[in-house]
């Protein structure tokens, strides 16, 4: 006989029975039989954040720091809007949140009532899957349901639409054992016949690199493991994108560096160079291949991808493998050791010294200085104080500061760094680091951050605050919107049209005023003593870091040129994007 | 999932030649989307289309399994192969769809449309009306002594040539369902 509740006790229900112990939320009318229940429970850890959309990253935070999914709960009608950005984030960036939205009773849907929305014809695009549910007793079965589909496949950001109605009636609830789990069941076990191939071409590539992105940390820890095996045996050179930093070890031997547009030289030529790719999880992004009909014109390509859509989307591979990341490259590293663990080992030694010759060009210098402190200076020192910590975590915000801390920060295991990439969105790093830091109480969490991009959801300070979350905010002050200036200073003329960062807030005051500790530092002499005083501050910080205003991130493939055509010195950037190219983003 | 249907490609002069628009000729494509039969199932096929920016040249939908509530979406589109293939993996991972069948590429298939076609007009133009509606085998469901409303099923491409032989006889309105299409064979 099924267990009879009402449908705002199976929401807590359902959660705990999912293992959830934390949800980021924001209460309204449409979901006050919810947070009752949140109250007359206390179960379930409820952060309470400043405005939808923080909760929406501080759910990604934390999804992405512990592999678990992010859970959201908020209002109806503008409750359900500010989240929007949030969830399209995650569903670029293929993140697990399961987001819980309240709705109007049912009998007032489609009569414009008070907070009402669409919320899931707003959120259909935005979501892997949504549902509004109109019975009680379908709203467990849904909740376990939108658990499986959030996790399962190609993560994603799923939403539930709960009328208050359905919330204040009773039901039968549906276990999590019980529920429909649908026919959604991507496979995980790759083609053997594919794998083969790629084992084949493994065995005589001359020039082979392994591609990796974010589909290795999605698969998991294991995944990480194999590939780092696969690496050390094979002795390929590795490189990964934005998303996948962590998943090999920055300090490994076989690291080539972040590829793509602001990636290392020396990642960027063997890509272009390569006859044989691997991409392993990662999904030909924009950022990456750069004018399509030059990207890695003498390569085989294979491509492992748990979404089908992912696979011949942009750029057309010789051997698809469909399955998850760490299946696949378990089949994959069995049967190659079964064949006898050959390559070209030849071959692949030359590779190498071409690729150190690469190596050797260092793109990643910079002119230093002794009067203001370079922004890659500073995560420079930040690196070296704080990568020994055992538990430190990185978020950032959304420009040239993001990149840079790509470039100079070193990851050595997975879950450790959390960025928007697809979506890029300013404004994900504070509110992903309040997530981070609620997931892990004892990490050292930093949000890198612009200080145009922190200032847009920097109402999370006081979420910090709230709940001592001593996350550490390392603001990068260059007074300008600097990846936008950076652009415009290379496709428009120096005409810096509104990229300026006009009347700031005195961050030291505004720290204060949030409750946390404020530093500013400007001179490079300075710099180290001001990072001590923040990582060891026992609660938040606000790091106001004033660093060169017109520094520009580089090294930078421009739009519409090949791998093989990077910008490498500030001398060579004028002119550095013709026409063409200029119409690309 | 549907499974993967890929050529081997020809990466090795330049990975993007099969996305070339000016490359590839645009093919027409009958799609055959099984999904669950639940509210919003529709909205989102269709968002998808226009989300990404793909063609729909006809859409016909019901339920045709009533017991496990499965609805089928018979969709007409165009594009490069490797938009069409795009389309079927875009279609395969929304949650409600079972199964995307191709029956452009799945073997033989028979395609039928029904249209009614209203006409109005006298004298000789309506004495030729019935006489062209009976060579295309069209059945008169409604007839005044000023108008006849035929209904015709068969290809589109039939269907379009008969209004096109109304057009001057005094065609004045025209429904159509789209295509409802199936494979032939067991
Ligand atoms: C200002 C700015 C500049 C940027 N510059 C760069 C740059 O220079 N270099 C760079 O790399 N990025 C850059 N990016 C990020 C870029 O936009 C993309 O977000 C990123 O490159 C995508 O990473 P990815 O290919 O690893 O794919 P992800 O978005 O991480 O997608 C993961 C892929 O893996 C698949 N997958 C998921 N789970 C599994 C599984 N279990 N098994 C198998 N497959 C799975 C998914 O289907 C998907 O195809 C920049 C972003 C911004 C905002
Ligand atoms: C929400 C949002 N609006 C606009 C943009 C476009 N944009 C990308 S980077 C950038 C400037 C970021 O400035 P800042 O945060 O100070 O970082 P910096 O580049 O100076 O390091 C802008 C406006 C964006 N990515 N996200």
């Amino acid at each position: 006989m099924a267990q009879q509740m009402t449908g705002a006790k199976m929401v807590i229900q359902a959660l705990l029975d999912q293992g959830v112990d934390t949800v980021f939320g924001y209460p309204g009318g449409a979901v006050l039989p919810i947070y009752d229940e949140i109250f007359k429970e206390k179960k379930i850890r409820h952060i309470l954040v400043r405005h939808e959309q923080g909760a929406t990253h501080a759910a990604e935070g934390y999804a992405r720091s512990t592999g678990k999914p992010g859970v959201v709960l908020v209002t109806s009608g503008p409750g359900a809007t500010n989240a929007v950005t949030g969830m399209t984030d995650a569903l670029l960036d293929s993140v697990p949140l399961v987001v819980l939205t309240g709705q109007v009773p049912t009998f007032m849907i489609g009569s414009d009532a008070f907070q009402e929305a669409d919320t899931v014809g707003i959120t259909r695009p935005c979501t892997k899957h949504n549902w509004l549910v109109k019975d009680t007793n379908e709203l467990s079965d849904i909740l376990h349901q939108a658990f499986h589909i959030a996790t399962n496949g190609r993560p994603g950001p799923v939403l539930i639409d709960i009328p208050k109605d359905v919330q204040f009636a009773s039901g039968d609830y549906t276990k999590k054992d019980d529920a429909r789990l649908h026919h959604y069941a991507p496979a995980k076990v790759g083609d053997e016949a594919a794998i083969t191939a790629l084992v084949e071409l493994m065995e005589t590539a001359q020039k082979p690199v392994f591609y990796t992105g974010g589909g290795v940390i999605n698969s998991g820890v294991e995944a990480c493991e194999t590939l780092r095996a696969l690496v050390r045996e094979t002795n390929f050179p590795i490189t990964s994108t934005l998303m996948g930093l962590g998943s090999y070890p920055a300090s490994g031997e076989h690291w080539i560096g972040m590829l793509g547009m602001h990636g290392t030289y020396e990642a960027n030529l063997t890509m272009h160079d390569c006859d044989l790719m691997i991409n392993i999880g990662a999904r030909f992004d924009d950022r990456i291949t750069g004018v399509i009909d030059k990207f890695s014109p003498n390569s085989e390509k294979v491509h492992i991808d748990i979404d089908p859509s992912s696979i011949n989307k942009v750029i057309h591979v010789d051997v698809p493998i469909l399955g998850d990341v760490g299946t696949v490259l378990e089949q994959a590293i069995t049967i190659w050791r079964a064949r006898g663990s050959r390559t070209n080992a030849t071959a692949v030694k030359t590779w190498w010294d071409q690729i150190n010759k690469w190596r050797a060009v260092k793109c990643l210098s910079y002119e230093q200085s002794d009067k203001i402190i370079k922004p890659q200076y500073a995560l420079e020192r930040l690196e070296a104080l704080t990568k020994d910590h055992p538990n430190r975590f990185i978020t950032t915000e959304v420009g040239q500061h993001q990149m840079w801390a790509a470039q100079y920060l070193g990851f050595e295991d997975p879950k450790r760094w959390m960025t928007s990439g697809g979506l890029g969105t300013m404004g994900y790093g504070l509110p992903a680091s309040v997530g981070v830091q609620v997931a892990h109480p004892d990490g050292l969490v930093i949000n890198v951050a612009g200080e145009a991009s922190w200032l847009m959801n920097m109402q999370e300070m006081g979420t910090c605050t709230q709940y001592n979350l001593p996350t550490k905010q390392f603001i990068l002050n260059n007074e300008r919107l600097g990846m936008v200036r950076q652009w415009q200073e290379l496709l428009h003329g120096e005409r810096y049209s509104q990229s300026w960062s006009e009347a700031l807030p005195d961050f030291v005051k505004l720290a204060e005023a949030f409750g946390g500790k404020g530093i500013q530092v400007s001179d490079p002499a300075d710099l180290d003593e001001a990072i001590m005083e923040m990582i060891t501050y026992d609660g938040p910080v606000i790091f106001d870091c004033l660093v060169e205003k017109h520094e520009n991130c580089l090294p930078m493939i421009p739009s519409g040129k090949a791998h093989n055509q990077m910008i490498l010195s500030s001398s060579s950037t004028k002119d550095a994007i013709d026409a063409d190219g200029a119409v690309m983003v | 999932m549907n499974a993967l249907h890929l050529k081997k490609g020809s990466s090795r002069k330049s990975a993007y030649n099969l996305r070339s628009t000016l490359g590839d000729a645009i093919e027409t494509h009958t799609l055959a989307i099984l999904v669950d039969n639940e509210v919003g199932v529709l909205a989102r096929v269709i968002g998808l289309f226009s989300g990404r920016g793909y063609n729909i040249e006809s859409l016909t939908v019901a339920e045709t399994n009533h017991t496990e509530g499965l609805s089928r979406i018979t969709v007409v589109t165009t594009g490069t192969p490797s938009i069409i293939e795009q389309i079927k993996s875009q279609l395969g991972r929304l949650v409600p769809v079972h199964d995307v069948h191709d029956l452009t590429v799945e073997g033989p298939s028979v395609e039928r449309e029904l249209a009614m076609i209203k006409v109005v007009g006298k004298g000789d133009n309506r004495v030729e009306a019935l006489r062209t509606s009976e060579v295309f085998r069209a059945n008169v469901v409604d007839s005044t002594l000023e108008s006849f409303v035929f209904e015709l099923t068969g290809t589109p491409e039939k269907i379009d040539a008969f209004v096109e032989l109304m057009r001057p006889l005094g065609l004045i309105d025209v429904a159509r369902t789209g295509v409802a299409a199936i494979s032939r064979g067991g």
